[in-house]
Parts: structure tokens; sequence; C-alpha cells
């Protein structure tokens, strides 16, 4: 493989590595603020859960491909939406069971012990119920982030944007280095902000970093 | 307290993600519709399209028009309908392949004949400028082997032999009369079977090289053929048409001005002029717009 | 969505679709193809690595590490670079599906055999059974749950992603898909969709089966109480 393309292309690699962040994280935010009601109205209302989780389920076996497509001819046209809704969709086939599977493993006597001290059903959830649940639900978003990330490429096949672009442009001129430089930035990408969101649990969990001291 | 600084950064991270998208880049600028006095550029995703996009908008920059530059899109369908809606004021198209996906029935043979055609079937508001003299043709290319074995040198050649041949080219190929179709009601070619492949790049030539398919859809630009010694198939019938770059813009977001500086540029622009800028994009590696600036440089453009 | 659904009936009934090499009939077979060869060499290679670091405990943040540096790949990158160094075949699209299936496969027989009940296994070596027995007879039954829903995850992410054996050529479901975007055939686009969806519906559908047969009686009454 001959490296002489990388030296002079370093600026448009790291546009492109921007561009492909906002492309992925944006959707991951998304799906999570959709997945957190649908998971908590599935554990609420137990029949709701099959169709919901069936509807994620279904939205994990689409073609990546067929979707990007479907909605760049159809809906969206030019515009970054054309990404983002489509890899919002697929976020949501991991979080929204990781929501459930969270809430669910909530012990009943803590949510019993909430009740019993007179917290209202919204308060226990909000108060007791998700930050427990956080450990599942921060293990979905990182799954949801790597997979985003690398699908996000997709995208750039379609032309809109993101490091997809280095992998088509190289493709084209024939021009490895760049399609390497593409799978190294995405990797490097998913790492670093799957190391960002582990930092982010442990903030928002002190507790059990307390119990791990308290055992030894 | 702890909760609550997680959940601040938590949503300032979310802040910071979300202002960066409405930050102005280039992917954000895509559904502001071009507004009077400024040029959206458009152009499909392969690297001579990308060039010409780069050419156009380049000169147009240089004499103080202000452009934008919305390049890479997808597909036609897609860059098609933003340049009817005036999200994109101007695309480098090719008269002929424009005119077939306008009417998928056309049959003109000249650059005359399917310039008036074009013009006829364009949606209102929809204007081609002035064509310019290179042209892009889709081609039937063989090895120097193959060309040697068989003994071929126009299209014609093949209708004996090609039952022996795998055709490899864009899967659009296969469908059109441009494409397999056009060679076998025009030429009487039959193939023994079609490998869709990708749009006349790496792959296809790799697969002609290595004898994977015996017959590909390459474009008469393409450095490969004279860098593979490949052998282009004459085409007497002119089946493959015209195919001049013609520059087509939405009359409505267009100035005059610029309309002038695309058809001067048109004016400099001759296939043996496109051929060496492809070498450079292609065998040399050189990106599109370096290409494009150079080249305008050297035509005082 | 009215249009999509116009399309794919449309492209179902037209009887040219249901014969010969570019029919529906022969790209769901290689697309199967595809699938079923990409799955077994996963399976060939994750399952053994799996079984032995849940049953040693040793390993196990490699295997974690492995699995993520696979799900971050991306696919269509690691394809042509493949490819630009292999050529087009069948090769690089089923390093590309293989890669996508190690992840699930691993994980979940490595958690599932670490998460068989300790004091089973403690009670099979206290019957005498050598460190292979309680694995094969204890540990792998009783994880059969989630090492098929690893398994499961894995052919039905290799379902959906097989089209991109199209990009390079080859046949499969995403041909329609591909095809039908160059040639502006939106209807054989909906049709390749909706059957990569349906062809994952149906693994799905077997893979229940499987659970039926493959997990003990006993495992499975346990996980209903």
């Amino acid at each position: 493989m001959e490296w002489q393309w990388l030296p002079g292309h370093l600026d448009d690699l790291a546009a492109a590595t921007v561009q492909h962040l906002q492309l992925s994280l944006l959707p991951v935010l998304l799906g999570l603020i959709i997945s957190l009601p649908l998971g908590i109205v599935s554990v609420r209302w137990r029949w709701t859960y099959p169709p919901i989780f069936g509807v994620a389920n279904l939205l994990y076996a689409v073609p990546s491909i067929a979707l990007f497509v479907f909605m760049s001819q159809y809906v969206t046209g030019l515009s970054v939406a054309s990404a983002i809704i489509p890899l919002a969709l697929f976020t949501l086939s991991v979080l929204v069971p990781n929501v459930v599977d969270g809430l669910k493993q909530v012990p009943d006597p803590v949510r019993q012990a909430a009740t019993a001290v007179g917290f209202g059903t919204l308060r226990r959830l909000m108060q007791v119920e998700l930050p427990i649940a956080v450990p599942v639900i921060v293990a979905g978003v990182r799954v949801a982030t790597v997979a985003s990330i690398s699908l996000g490429s997709v995208a750039g096949i379609m032309g809109l944007g993101g490091l997809g672009q280095l992998f088509q442009d190289g493709q084209q001129r024939d021009i490895p280095s760049e399609v390497f430089a593409g799978i190294v930035l995405t990797i490097v990408l998913a790492f670093v902000c799957d190391l960002i969101l582990v930092v982010v649990q442990r903030a928002l969990t002190p507790w059990t970093r307390a119990r791990k001291g308290a055992a030894a | 307290m702890r909760k609550l600084i997680g959940l601040t950064s938590l949503g300032a991270a979310a802040l910071l993600a979300l202002s960066a998208c409405g930050g102005g880049t280039p992917a954000s600028q895509s559904t502001a519709k071009a507004s009077s006095g400024q040029v959206v550029v458009g152009s499909a995703n392969f690297p001579e399209n990308v060039l010409l996009g780069e050419i156009y908008a380049q000169a147009m920059q240089g004499k103080g028009v202000k452009v934008t530059k919305k390049l890479n899109i997808g597909s036609r369908e897609v860059y098609f309908r933003a340049l009817k809606k005036g999200e994109l004021s101007m695309l480098p198209e090719y008269n002929g392949a424009l005119l077939t996906y306008l009417d998928p029935k056309a049959s003109a043979t000249t650059t005359d004949e399917t310039n008036t055609q074009l013009k006829s079937k364009l949606p209102s508001g929809i204007v081609p400028l002035d064509s310019a003299q290179a042209e892009d043709k889709d081609s039937v290319v063989v090895t120097k082997e193959t060309a040697q074995k068989y003994k071929l040198s126009t299209l014609a050649d093949l209708k004996p032999v090609a039952g022996k041949m795998v055709m490899g080219g864009p899967p659009e190929f296969k469908t059109r009369k441009q494409g397999v179709v056009g060679l076998k009601s025009e030429y009487g070619i039959n193939f023994k079977s079609f490998k869709s492949l990708d749009t006349a790049g790496p792959i296809t030539v790799s697969a002609l090289s290595k004898g994977q398919i015996q017959a590909a859809n390459l474009f008469t630009t393409d450095p490969a053929v004279l860098t593979k010694g490949f052998v282009v198939l004459k085409d007497p019938k002119n089946l493959f048409g015209a195919q001049n770059v013609t520059p087509v813009v939405n009359d409505k977001v267009v100035p005059a001005n610029a309309k002038q500086i695309m058809n001067q540029v048109s004016a400099k622009l001759t296939t043996d002029e496109l051929i060496s800028m492809m070498k450079q994009i292609n065998v040399d590696k050189d990106d599109p717009a370096d290409v494009a600036k150079e080249w305008l440089k050297k035509e005082s453009l | 969505m009215s249009t999509f659904l116009q399309f794919f009936l449309h492209w179902l009934t037209s009887p040219a679709q249901w014969s010969g090499p570019d029919g529906v009939p022969a790209r769901v077979g290689e697309h199967l193809y595809y699938t079923l060869l990409a799955l077994a060499v996963a399976i060939v290679l994750a399952l053994p690595v799996g079984l032995y670091t849940g049953h040693t405990g040793r390993g196990g943040f490699l295997a974690a590490s492995i699995a993520n540096f696979a799900r971050a790949l991306p696919t269509i990158g690691l394809l042509v670079i493949i490819v630009q160094g292999l050529g087009i075949g069948l090769l690089p699209p089923l390093i590309v599906l293989v890669a996508l299936a190690i992840p699930p496969v691993l994980i979940n027989t490595y958690e599932g055999i670490r998460n068989v009940d300790a004091e089973l296994k403690d009670a099979a070596r206290g019957v005498g059974m050598t460190g292979t027995e309680v694995l094969f007879r204890v540990e792998l039954p009783a994880a059969m749950p989630l090492i098929l829903l690893g398994l499961r995850t894995a052919a039905i992410q290799i379902v959906a992603t097989a089209t991109v054996a199209a990009y390079v050529g080859l046949g499969g479901l995403g041909r329609f898909i591909f095809d039908g975007l160059s040639r502006q055939d939106y209807q054989a686009l909906a049709g390749g969709t909706v059957f990569a969806v349906l062809l994952a519906l149906a693994v799905s559908l077997v893979f229940m089966l499987l659970r039926r047969l493959l997990v003990p009686r006993g495992v499975r009454l346990q996980e209903k109480a």
C-alpha cells in the first residue's frame, strides 16, 4: 500500500471525522429520547411490549442500505435527515430492549420500599427505577453508539457525508490508503466514544463504586 | 448532586452535538434554497463529475459570483429533483445521458439532435447551456489479447464471438438502449452473460484484466484504457450517441453573468483536456479541486 | 409508505420475477448460501473460543475487546479494502460477514458459560466429572439459551448485511437493491428490501424452533420460573 496520499489530506480526514461524529451521535440521542418513553410504557403496560419489541426487532433486520436509499429518494432528499433518521431507527432496536431490561431488573423489594416510603409512581420512576436501570441502559447506549458510528459510513456511499465518503472516493480512484484511513478513524472514533460513555456511566452511578469500596 | 452533574454533562454533550450540527457544515446547508445571486453547484458521485462541478464552480467564484458546492450526490433522481426545486442551481450534465434519463426511448445520435430533443424534454425552467466539445461516452472495451484472439476492432466484430464472452458493467448498462439492449438490436450482439459491477471503475477494470469478464463497459475518458492497453471497439452506428458535457441550470436561480462564465468554460473544454485531467485524478491521485484550479489557470478562466 | 407498498406488490406479481438466474428464488438461494457459509465459519471460529474462555474464566477481557473491535468495523470500508487486495469473488464479502458475526457468538457463548450457576458446576465436579465433562454435559446445555440467542443475533445481522455482497458483483438479495437503485427500478428495490426482512424473520423462526429442540427441558422450565 502506498501511503503518499495521506500526508496532504489530513485536514480532509479531520473534516470527514467531525462530520461523521455529527452524523452518528445525533441518531443515538434521538433513539434514546424515543426509546426511554417506549421502554417505560412497555414495562408499565405489559401488553404493549410484544408489538413494540417486534417493531424494534424488525428495524434491526432491515438492510441498512435500503433504508438510506429509501429515505433519500422519497422522504428527505439531500438533507442530513436522510442519514439521521435511518440511523436513529436502527438504534431503537438496541435501546428499547435495553431500557426494558434495565427497568425490569430493578429488584421488587426496592420498588416496594420506595412506595412504602411514600413515593408516587412518577417519582419512583425518576428517582429510583431509572437510576438503578442506568448501567443496563448505558450498556445499550454504548452498543448503539458503536453500531451507529460503524453504520454511518454507509451514508457516505449515498453522498451524505462522513467517513463513508473516504470509502467511496478511495474505491472509485483506487486509493487503498484512503480507505484504510477511513477504517482506522471509524474504529478509533468508536473506541473513544465508548470510553466517554463508560466515564459518564461511572459519574451517573456513584453508588456502584461506593458498594465496591465498602465490600473491600 | 452527583446525579445532577452526570445528567448535566450528558445534556451538555447533547447540546454540543446539536449545535455542531446546525453550525454550517456543508451537509446541514442542504435544505436551504439557493438564494438570489448565489449559485449552488451540484454533481453526481463519481470523480469526473466532481471535477466538472469544481471547474464550473471555481470559474464562477474567480469572477466574483457567490458559489456553494454540493458535490458527490448519490443518485440522479435526488439531484435532479433538487435542481427542479431550486435547491441546486446547476448540474454539469451529459446531454445524451440526461436525455435518456428523461426519455428512455429517445434515439438521438448527433450533438445537435441530442440538444434539440433535450430542450424539448426538460421541464420548464430547466435550461441547458452551451455544450462543450468534450464528450464522455460509454464504450465496450476488451483486452489487447482478446482483440487479437478474435480479431476485434469494431462492435460488429463481436457478433460471432459474443456468445463466449461475459460482459461486465454497471447494473443499468444491462437494461439501457445505450447498453446491452442496444448492442443486441443494433449490432446483433448476444453475450453469454452479464455481470453487474461498479460504474466503469476499478472493480470493472480489475475484472477485465483478470479475465473474470471478457468485455467491459468503460467510459471514453477513463485513463485505464491507456494505462492497461485496452482496446476500445469502434461504434460506427453511433449507438452510444453524443455525450457532450452540458451544464444544465435552473433558470430562475442563475444570474446571467454566471451563465456567460459557464459558456466560456464549456467553449474551452475538449475531450483531450478532460482525458488528461482524469489521468491526473485517477492515476496520479490528485484531488479534483486542485486539478480544476490548475486547468482554469492554464486556460485563463 | 403507500408508494413503497405499491412498488413491492407490483414487483411481486410480475411473472419474470420468479424464474431464471435473476429471479427471486435464485437470489434468495444465493443469499441463504452466503448467510449459512458465513454463520458456519463464524461458529467454527468463535464458539470454541467462547466455550474455552467461559469455562476457564480466563481471557474474558480479550474476548470482550475482540468483540468490541469487530463491532466497530465499518462493513463497506472493510469490503472495499479487501476487494482492492484480493479482487472480486466470494472471499471478500465472506470475510466481512464472518467478522460481523463473531462478536455476538463469542460474547454470548462466553457469558452463557460464565453465568451458569456456580452450585451446578460444583455439584458436577462433586459427582466426579472431569473439566471437559463439566463443560459439555453441564455448562453447555445450561448455557444453550444464551448461545442460541448469540447465534440468532449473528444470523439476522448476516442476513441484513449480506446485501453488500452485491456491491462487488455477487448475487443475493442485495442485487435487487443495488440494481434497482442504478436502474431506477424502485419496485425491485422495494422487493429486495422486503424479502431481506422476510428472510431475517424466517431465520428468527428457525431459531425459535432450534430452541425447542436444543435447549434441555429442564433449563427451559427453569427459565420460565
